[in-house]
């Protein structure tokens, strides 16, 4: 590795709830990342034409969100021509994947300045809008024996017997801490409200959190795949995990990751182009990883994926100082930290997605900029960043503040 | 004009309408080679015409159409793949010629149109079927592992939308007339054949000019509800997937490719999306799923219903009067079966009260029939008419047979016998209904043991569609045929056995669940040998089984055969024993109607595993291959049906494969447990029970008979 990747800047919109009802489904897709573009222009008066490529990750890149969003975001934005942009798939890990693709290009030294992070208006475009042949095929479905991530959520509590009050708790803790960071703005920093066109604040803080959120209200909810494990994939689950009695379905709308709108943008780039831009390096990124494990678990990647970037960087999960595991679903959390050995005390020191949303490809993305501000608050050195993939890959990044 | 060929008759009116009546020879319509020839030439004549105004194909046979050629399916090998492939192009070039002639093409459907027959239907434009019973259209491919290769998955889902063709290919449902009418397959019902093609006719002669034209045909056809790529549509597809996944555990190929052939061809162009179609046939005829169902179910399921066992030379009977002695749960059962075929039943018990207990089941079942609309007040009253409950062997007077389903005790079997054989009507034979006890042993107390045999019943005898037939020493060829002939009229599947302990079905079922002990017993989770089972078919797991039948039936079962001196000597449920026992003695914990077995059972219908039995038998860490599990208890059946075949107790492999799937709950897949190790291969059997017997002991030794038969080069006929 010649280069180091520095990262300049991380923002991202507010989540807003992902649905008719929430604030911003009145937003395009391609609006919410211009307005980030134009938020990262200003904040540093960036000579645009110096930007190598802008990668965002998209879950959904169909429809609004599709034709390579990355380019029309840049036009929409009015950046200078000469930036390209490409949009990415990698599901869940597709806002990370754009960092992780970024930072790579820059330590290679063949590029200098790079935006990544991702988009979803899951209100818009909603989740299987985009089909795919490893959702939607009869003939890959039969012969794979794959079922819908919530059922592999519930599966992972069974294996690893976590009952509903433990991915209840997780759900409340969640709620609490982001509730608290909100409130206290520990997100400004990275947040940028989302204007119209007439430049009135359309979403200023993220509004998904539910603060009032009790261990009764949780306990009150009906689990979420009951009726579709119950229609048969859970027999489908169970023939690859035989030593299974049955799956208790404990993952509800309350403890699983919300359904919001979001866009993300991280600034990375090689040292020269900090200094000949005037970029003061918040960060850098000192190693990243992919991986898959076992398809129908699904969700079993983050672990090994965060082992992997530990060893490239000659580092254990002792040296981490916080940890961001994207709560998919509160079992993914509860793994994630088995597999790690880490304790609750620095994983999702903010809450995670249970509470603030999951805007699928722009997540990743999002994270960055969480973990980031909160090491400067704490003064501290390394974050883990991790998600959990579609077809069982994890993702994982580690960064440094400087 | 009338045409040459009477096999496909060929004529035309004075309103040039031709039509193609099918007369192919042999007893049914088939699509074979001779139908291939036929129908092309036919559509080619059709073609050449020049002043044609429709075309109206019906049947002279009594059935419309039967289907395809199972015998061609069940020989192609891998090498056949091109061949058979081309066949099925033919048939569909030529069924997509009969659809874009320039004329209305309708179809009179006289009887039932099943599989191909319903295809050659829906490539007409218009469908006129006769309203009266025995009249059904169908496509049932996928009950014999194959897929509708004539165009019939595609024209469906054109025709209908996948949301209403998907059920009726993957279940294969019969419509009777009124139904495929509602359901969209048919047009028109008439009322009596003759108006069949007077029908059929005046539609063509009322068809506008757009007629003749498919739907897929014209500009601008959409698929009803949309192709797979409306989310709507596509989650219907997969929540199709996910039920086929749950009913068939991924065991039956065929249903999970005709959904993926049906959500491929709502994404293509037609004629794209019949070679797709071809495609799935060609795959799933080579499967050795559809060749063991084909076998099983189809041809020896014809043989043995036909009556293969059976003495040929002796004339038919006909039972008009049964005696039921025990009025318990196989005696009601018993009684109740015979009545629903017309047959007068006495119903014995120690006391009226207890036979009319027995009988009341026939009600119960009646009424339960009547609420699903499957019978009427009539049909219920006339039924109980013809069950007389009683407490005097005296009303069996003139009964044609008795059969005794008393409790499994030699001494009163043997009272009861004798107590009722004098009441049999003149050539009328005594049948016990024992599932354990030997025949010939049971026999001396009857005064004709020529006359004695074994009808053994399946619980519920009111839903099992199989009888064991068990013939002891000198059981005549007589009381055989009676019996079968017996069965046959109370529509069930006759199996006959030699006298053998345990017979066929009892013997193997033994060695499921000794099995499950035996893995138990080696310290592998019960959680996981009740799942393999499950996995590799069997309907449910070998310790849920033993917890329903009850471990203290088991240990009676044992006891029985220790104080006959029995015990052991002819198969071997050792592991089964030592368990039961000490889960009776030991824990008193005897099976779920008892206070419980291996699992605990809540008032909720919830069960889990008893706690204590991971202390007692479970190995943490014992590290034995799933697949060794699931072949184990496979082959354990397997093999012990090899050795009824090899000891006489089964005298064909129909007879253990149809007693295995319908008796014992042998996988279909499987085609039964004998013709299992045809496709699975009898050299490879032979070298997979090795290896099982080199790790999991000699009860897994390749039977002689498996030896013989790859040494003569021959598969279990």
């Amino acid at each position: 590795m010649s280069e180091t990747a520095y990262i300049f800047d991380a923002i991202r919109t507010p989540r807003g709830k992902g649905k008719k009802d929430g604030s911003l489904y009145t937003v395009k897709p391609v609006q919410l990342a211009a307005g980030l573009l134009n938020e990262l222009q200003q904040r540093h008066d960036l000579d645009t034409s110096q930007v190598d490529d802008l990668i965002l990750g998209c879950g959904q890149p169909v429809g609004e969100q599709g034709g390579d969003i990355a380019k029309c975001a840049l036009l929409s934005a009015g950046w200078d021509d000469s930036v390209p942009g490409v949009q990415l798939d990698r599901f869940c890990a597709s806002g990370l994947e754009s960092v992780n693709q970024a930072a790579s290009r820059i330590a290679s030294g063949w590029e200098d300045l790079i935006v990544a992070g991702g988009v979803e208006s899951m209100s818009r475009v909603p989740m299987g809008s985009a089909g795919g042949a490893i959702f939607n095929d009869p003939e890959i479905s039969a012969r794979l024996g794959l079922v819908p991530q919530g059922i592999s959520a519930d599966l992972m509590a069974a294996l690893d017997g976590y009952s509903r009050e433990d991915v209840d708790a997780v759900a409340l803790e969640s709620q609490r801490r982001a509730t608290e960071a909100r409130d206290s703005g520990r997100f400004d920093r990275s947040v940028v409200p989302v204007r119209d066109h007439n430049g009135l604040v359309v979403l200023e803080k993220d509004e998904f959190i539910k603060p009032n959120t009790t261990m009764e209200v949780l306990g009150s909810l009906k689990p979420s795949f009951q009726a579709m494990g119950d229609m048969g994939l859970d027999d489908i689950a169970l023939r690859k995990y035989p030593q299974l009695a049955a799956i208790p379905h404990v993952h509800t709308a309350g403890n699983s990751s919300g359904i919001v709108d979001g866009a993300s943008a991280v600034l990375l780039g090689s040292e020269k182009a900090g200094q000949a831009l005037g970029l003061k390096p918040r960060g850098r990124v000192v190693a990243t990883a992919v991986l898959s494990t076992e398809p129908v678990l699904m969700l079993a990647g983050p672990g090994p994926a965060a082992k992997k970037a530990l060893q490239k960087a000659g580092l254990t999960a002792a040296d981490i100082d916080l940890f961001e595991i994207n709560e998919a679903f509160a079992s993914v959390m509860l793994r994630f930290m088995r597999d790690l050995d880490i304790a609750p005390e620095n994983t999702n020191v903010n809450g995670g997605a249970i509470a603030l949303g999951h805007p699928i490809g722009a997540t990743g993305g999002m994270l960055v900029g969480t973990v980031l501000d909160e090491l400067e608050r704490r003064n501290l050195k390394r974050g883990l960043i991790a998600l959990c993939v579609g077809g069982g890959m994890g993702i994982a990044t580690i960064i440094e503040r400087l | 004009m009338a045409g040459s060929n009477d096999q496909f008759k060929y004529e035309k009116d004075q309103d040039n309408i031709v039509t193609i009546t099918m007369d192919m020879d042999g007893p049914v319509n088939a699509m074979n080679t001779a139908y291939r020839q036929l129908m092309g030439d036919a559509v080619s004549r059709l073609e050449a015409e020049q002043d044609l105004r429709g075309v109206v194909i019906a049947s002279a046979k009594k059935t419309f159409f039967a289907g395809g050629d199972l015998n061609e399916i069940l020989t192609i090998q891998p090498g056949d793949k091109v061949a058979f492939q081309s066949n099925i192009e033919i048939t569909k070039n030529d069924l997509r010629r009969l659809e874009r002639l320039p004329v209305p093409v309708v179809a009179a459907i006289n009887g039932a149109a099943m599989g191909g027959g319903c295809e050659i239907t829906l490539a007409c434009n218009y469908r006129v079927m006769l309203d009266q019973p025995g009249v059904m259209i169908a496509l049932p491919e996928v009950t014999l592992g194959l897929l509708p290769g004539a165009g019939g998955i595609v024209r469906t889902v054109h025709m209908l939308g996948l949301q209403h063709a998907l059920p009726l290919l993957l279940k294969g449902t019969r419509l009777k007339p009124r139904q495929a009418l509602e359901a969209g397959l048919v047009n028109e019902l008439v009322a009596e054949p003759g108006q069949l093609l007077t029908a059929a006719k005046a539609w063509i002669l009322a068809a506008g000019a757009d007629a003749a034209v498919q739907p897929w045909d014209r500009k601008g056809h959409k698929i009803p509800g949309g192709n797979v790529n409306n989310p709507n549509v596509a989650m219907g597809v997969n929540a199709a997937g996910a039920m086929l996944g749950k009913e068939t555990r991924g065991l039956l190929p065929a249903g999970p490719r005709i959904l993926a052939v049906a959500a491929e061809a709502s994404l293509l162009d037609f004629d794209a999306a019949l070679i797709v179609e071809t495609r799935g046939l060609t795959e799933l005829a080579l499967t050795p799923q559809a060749k063991n169902v084909i076998n099983t179910m189809f041809f020896q399921m014809n043989d043995i219903n036909g009556g293969k066992s059976r003495p040929q030379d002796v004339a038919r009977s006909d039972v008009k009067k049964i005696g039921v002695l025990g009025a318990g749960m196989m005696g009601q059962g018993i009684a109740y079966v015979a009545a629903k075929a017309g047959i007068e039943v006495v119903l014995a018990d120690i006391s009226l009260e207890a036979a009319e207990k027995g009988k009341g089941y026939a009600e119960k079942l009646l009424d339960k029939a009547i609420s699903r609309g499957r019978s009427t007040e009539a049909k219920k009253a006339a039924l109980l008419n013809l069950i007389k409950p009683t407490d005097n062997y005296d009303d069996l007077d003139g009964a044609d047979l008795i059969v005794e389903a008393v409790f499994e005790n030699a001494d009163l079997k043997g009272k009861v016998t004798q107590q009722a054989e004098p009441k049999l009507a003149e050539g009328g034979i005594f049948a016990t209904n024992t599932s354990t006890l030997p025949i010939s042993m049971l026999s001396q107390a009857s005064r004709k043991a020529d006359n004695f045999i074994g009808i053994h019943f399946f619980s519920p005898v009111d839903k099992m569609p199989l009888v064991e037939i068990i013939c002891g020493e000198k059981t005549s060829d007589f009381a055989l045929a009676k019996s079968f002939d017996f069965a046959r009229k109370i529509n069930k599947t006759p199996i006959v056995v030699k006298d053998s302990l345990g017979f066929f079905t009892s013997r193997t079922f033994g060695s499921f669940f000794d099995e499950g002990c035996r893995l138990l017993e080696e310290g592998v989770d019960p959680i996981l040998i009740d799942n393999l089972a499950k996995q590799v078919g069997m309907p449910v797991g070998p310790l849920t089984v033993l917890d329903e039948v009850s471990m203290e039936l088991m240990r009676k079962v044992n006891e029985t055969q220790r104080d006959l001196g029995l015990y052991g000597t002819t198969y071997n449920v050792e592991s089964s024993d030592r368990v039961g026992s000490r889960m009776i003695n030991q824990f008193d914990r005897a099976g779920r109607h008892y206070k419980g077995g291996f699992y605990e059972y809540g008032a909720d219908g919830s069960k889990q595993i008893w706690p204590k039995l991971y202390e007692l038998y479970v190995k943490p860490g014992l590290e034995m291959p799933l697949e060794d599990i699931k072949d184990r208890i496979l082959f354990r059946q397997v093999i012990e049906s090899l050795k009824c075949l090899q000891e006489g107790v089964l005298s064909s492999a129909a007879d253990g494969n149809i007693g295995s799937i319908m008796g014992i709950g042998a996988p279909v897949w499987t085609g039964g447990w004998i013709q299992f190790v045809n496709t699975y291969g009898l050299s490879r059997f032979a070298d997979r029970c090795r290896e099982l017997a080199d790790r999991y002991g000699e009860l897994f030794n390749p039977p002689a008979i498996l030896q013989e038969k790859i040494a003569a080069g021959e598969q279990f006929a």
